[in-house]
């Protein structure tokens, strides 16, 4: 099977590898790399449990091979610098947004991309936001609950500033 | 103590039990760090893959692997020749009744497939891409025979299953109490309903993924394994694989969801083990989700047929049910008790109805087979009960409300429900969703040409299924106890083994909160551990609503007797009668002396290091203790749906959702909450949107999360919840389940609000899911054969 070069980022962190051109970019990251805050929970980028940001919008990494990602820049839910994903974090544990975690790394993801667009969302538009993600456990209550109230802490913050 | 004290009221000020603590397991979580098998790598790990029959019932004439065999990384190829003579076969757990005939289930199929995905050879691999290019090169001959879907066609369809299976009837279970014949005699009316409970795909959020490990030295077996009860995996692993069950350690660690699906012994589980073995090479092995839908056990796929014997005055004086129970292509874990027993026992749901007698066929098809998934017969059960409420009022012309106010159990204990506040919970639901002030606000939707409707249902269910000797009885092959094993470092730092094992539940934080009340110690004192059955000497596992009101219970009493031995030292270091050793706030002292206090921690310290010892005891605080309850308790609530059809599309919108639960003493509102939400949307799944099709020939038509519709963020409602408290006499800590409440409630709240709103058009009833179409058709068809009001 016929090999490429890949050299991306990864959390401020540059890798690079030798890939087969079928590799999915989520199976790069997880079996090649070990980066595994990001997970797979479908095989038709139904459940955006793998959702990671690409040169800073939300992706599904199952959506495209690894090759394509070749010379950008990754960023997933163990990023700790973030100001949006560190507020996302505190609101989803303090409102129970997360149940078995599964969902989680895509769901904050997709939330941080959300909230970088759109910092005062109501909750019909974190709802929308949001469908592309599948979570089992929480029934979605507590985590739109968590996102606004992220939202909410973060415009407190940026008015204080 | 004066109970007045203000110690006393300081120390239970710092109750955990109660308390919404933030959890413990979220910032691993968050991160992203989380420990899922499939995240995990052992040293010269191996990648494996199975091959799935394509056909839903067929003979294998020849499997032939030689090719498959040359695709460069390809370790070993297993079929179901190689294996036949090594291997025991799956078995189910539950053998709910005398004359249950059990269809043999090996590991690999060898003569016949009986579903599509069903399991036929398993490649192992350097890779995980490896594995899958071999599958596809297993040349398997297949003679296609009949299948049949359909629980009810299949008792009388010329497709035989399986030889040992007449007519894939693989028992007929009864459940009896009163007489029901006298009461159809004495009835005004008999009124006749049937249902279908749709086949559900659990999808817990991770697929399975198995890890396995095997030590050729110590000839012991270590799997990674995601499942709710690994005590009890432990002895159908060493059962199947005739390894004995020292010599297995089942290894726990996040697990993604599991909702029953996860506590059931698999082909996989077994495959993967004898691979690690078989090729000496640790083996993975992850499920695709398309896999999922084919291979992990479905959950309801009831056909039901209910009679009801009433009164003009609405009361029901006896019920009469026939099932027919889709088990699938083998008696899955728990496949014949889930209707037979957790269905029919409860199917006269909140409502005291004195004269019942139920049938349950369980019948085999081509199908994936069918098991226990969150609620686990309740569902069938509450749905069927609640329908048929709304149809006595329908057929009456009662109010579905005072139907159910005059049937409603109000005297406890009744029958199997040891407390409860059934018709509370009813006029709270009513009070929240303004069931008085609602048919005036559908009127005037009506005017504006909108359909809105309301539905008000009970639900109830037994968790903890006890004691053990009644689940002797059930025919149910395990015990209804649960451990908790305390260890007490020399620091008084304490460690809780728990035999309860987590799929997201929060237990090392709720049990923490159990520990840290009852050693009046901080929460950080405590940790707790579950899901190792190395660590961890016996256990059952999470699963019935259980890990509470029986392993919670367990931590508690243990916690009592630890304290009670350390009370002991403690009288040694305070020079008094152990009688006059009191424990406030982690510190003991004399009743006499409140001021002169030793801490736990010194205590603990002594027992370690016990240079002195109370006179018959033995060094160290560590206690095993396994609570084997002797009654189940009933949680109860009452759910109320206001919903919006779209009568030019059949679109649902849920305006309202209510639920009004009570599971007695909370441990953790916030984490009950929780369970309560996502357990209401897992129900209104399978009210709106979860169809699980399969073909005339046995394919599954919703094979991926394409085609099989979970409920996701836009189209679900914020909830309002609400908690009455009727503690539980039959634990100490008065708590009662509620992981299955939600999806058990919102099937029949969801349906009785459409059916409401869709009254105008003569629309009784509907089965689930109500998607678009298919009430868009119903409208049709009223439109055209009746003439609706509109």
């Amino acid at each position: 099977m016929e090999t490429h070069f890949v050299r991306l980022t990864v959390n401020g962190k540059e890798y690079q590898a030798e890939v087969e051109a079928r590799k999915l970019l989520v199976h790069f990251l997880r079996d090649d790399l070990n980066i595994t805050s990001t997970n797979i929970g479908c095989d038709t980028s139904q459940c955006g449990a793998c959702t990671i940001e690409l040169d800073g919008k939300s992706s599904k990494a199952c959506t495209m091979l690894a090759v394509q990602a070749h010379g950008r820049d990754i960023r997933t839910t163990a990023t700790t610098d973030d100001p949006i994903l560190n507020s996302l974090k505190q609101s989803f544990q303090a409102d129970h947004a997360l149940q078995c975690g599964y969902c989680t790394p895509g769901m904050v993801m997709r939330s941080r991309e959300l909230l970088a667009q759109n910092p005062t969302p109501t909750e019909d538009e974190i709802r929308d936001a949001l469908h592309g993600n599948i979570c089992r456990c929480t029934g979605y209550h507590n985590i739109v609950k968590a996102v606004s109230n992220a939202a909410a802490s973060l415009q407190k913050k940026e008015d204080a500033a | 103590m004066n109970q007045q004290s203000p110690i006393k009221s300081d120390a239970a000020a710092h109750s955990y039990i109660g308390q919404s603590v933030p959890r413990r397991e979220d910032p691993r979580l968050l991160d992203g760090q989380g420990r899922f098998i499939d995240n995990l790598k052992l040293p010269d790990m191996a990648h494996a893959a199975l091959l799935r029959s394509p056909y839903a019932h067929a003979r294998i004439i020849s499997v032939a692997t030689k090719e498959a065999s040359a695709v460069p990384g390809v370790i070993g190829i297993l079929t179901g020749e190689d294996i036949k003579d090594k291997l025991g076969h799956i078995k189910p757990n539950w053998i709910a009744g005398q004359d249950i005939k059990i269809p043999p289930h090996p590991v690999l199929a060898t003569e016949k497939v009986h579903y599509v995905g069903d399991a036929v050879a398993f490649v192992v691999a350097e890779t995980r891409e490896a594995a899958e290019d071999a599958l596809q090169l297993i040349e398997v001959d297949y003679e296609i025979l009949d299948a049949v879907i359909d629980e009810e066609a299949a008792l009388s369809s010329p497709t035989q299953i399986h030889d040992t299976v007449e007519n894939n009837l693989a028992g007929k279970p009864l459940m009896a109490w009163g007489d029901y014949r006298k009461a159809a005699e004495e009835a005004n009316q008999i009124i006749s309903l049937k249902l279908i409970n749709n086949r559900l795909i659990p999808s817990p959020m991770e697929p399975r993924a198995i890890l396995a490990d095997f030590d050729p030295y110590d000839e012991k077996l270590e799997l990674y394994l995601p499942t709710q009860v690994p005590h009890l995996h432990r002895r159908w692993l060493s059962d199947t694989l005739g390894w004995p069950e020292h010599k297995i350690r089942i290894l726990v660690p996040d697990v993604g969801g599991g909702f029953g699906a996860k506590m059931h012994l698999y082909v996989e589980d077994i495959l993967t083990a004898y691979a690690a073995k078989h090729f000496g090479r640790p083996v993975k092995w992850t499920e695709k989700r398309s896999e999922s839908h084919l291979a992990t056990h479905h959950g309801r796929a009831h056909t039901q047929y209910v009679d009801l014997a009433v009164k003009k005055n609405g009361q029901v004086l006896g019920m009469k049910v026939k099932l027919f129970a889709n088990m699938g292509a083998y008696l899955s874990n728990m496949a014949t008790g889930v209707p037979s027993v957790n269905c029919t026992y409860f199917a006269t749901g909140s409502y005291a109805i004195a004269n019942y007698f139920a049938e349950t066929n369980l019948v085999l098809t081509n199908t994936v087979p069918v098991d226990a998934y969150r609620g686990a017969g309740r569902p069938e059960a509450t749905y069927l009960i609640e329908r048929a409420m709304d149809k006595v009022a329908e057929v009456l012309k009662l109010d579905p409300m005072e139907v159910r106010r005059k049937n409603i159990v109000t005297q406890f204990p009744h029958s199997f429900f040891d407390s409860g506040s059934f018709l509370q919970s009813m006029e709270k639901a009513a009070e929240l969703i303004d069931y008085k002030g609602f048919r005036d606000l559908q009127h005037n939707y009506r005017k504006q040409g909108r359909y809105i409707g309301l539905g008000l249902i009970n639900y109830t269910e037994s968790c903890g299924m006890a004691p053990s000797e009644m689940l002797g009885r059930l025919g149910f092959d395990r015990g209804g106890y649960e451990s908790a094993e305390i260890r007490v470092s020399p620091d008084g730092k304490i460690t809780l083994f728990t035999g309860s094992t987590p799929q997201g539940h929060g237990h090392a934080t709720s049990f923490a909160q159990i520990l840290a009340t009852e050693f009046e110690l901080p929460l950080s004192d405590i940790e707790v551990k579950s899901g190792d059955t190395d660590a961890i000497p016996i256990g059952v596992g999470t699963y019935n609503s259980r890990s509470m009101p029986v392993g919670g219970t367990a931590a508690k009493i243990c916690a009592e007797k630890v304290l009670k031995k350390a009370k002991k030292y403690a009288a040694l270091l305070l020079k008094c009668d152990v009688d006059q050793v009191q424990y406030e706030q982690g510190k003991f002292s004399t009743l006499q002396d409140d001021t002169k206090t030793i801490p736990f921690g010194t205590v603990a310290r002594l027992a370690a290091v016990p240079h002195q010892k109370p006179e018959g005891e033995t060094p160290g605080l560590d206690h095993i203790y396994i609570h084997d309850p002797y009654g189940m308790s009933s949680p109860n609530g009452s759910h109320a749906v206001i919903v919006e059809v779209d009568i030019e599309t059949g679109l649902t919108t849920i305006l309202r959702y209510v639920a009004v639960d009570d599971a007695g003493v909370l441990i953790n509102p916030q984490l009950a909450e929780g369970q309560i939400h996502g357990g209401v949307v897992q129900g209104i799944g399978q009210a709106l949107f979860e169809e699980t099709l399969y073909d005339a020939d046995g394919q599954l038509i919703s094979g991926s999360l394409l085609d099989y519709a979970l409920p996701k963020s836009d189209r679900l409602p914020s909830f309002e919840t609400a908690f009455l408290s009727t503690p539980t006499k039959t634990n100490p800590l008065g708590v009662k389940g509620i992981g299955e409440a939600g999806t058990i409630a919102a099937p029949p709240a969801i349906v009785s609000a459409v059916c409401d709103a869709l009254k105008p058009f003569g629309i009784q009833h509907l089965d689930m899911p109500l998607t678009p179409p298919r009430i868009w058709a119903a409208i049709q068809h009223a439109r055209q054969t009746e003439g609706a009001t509109t």
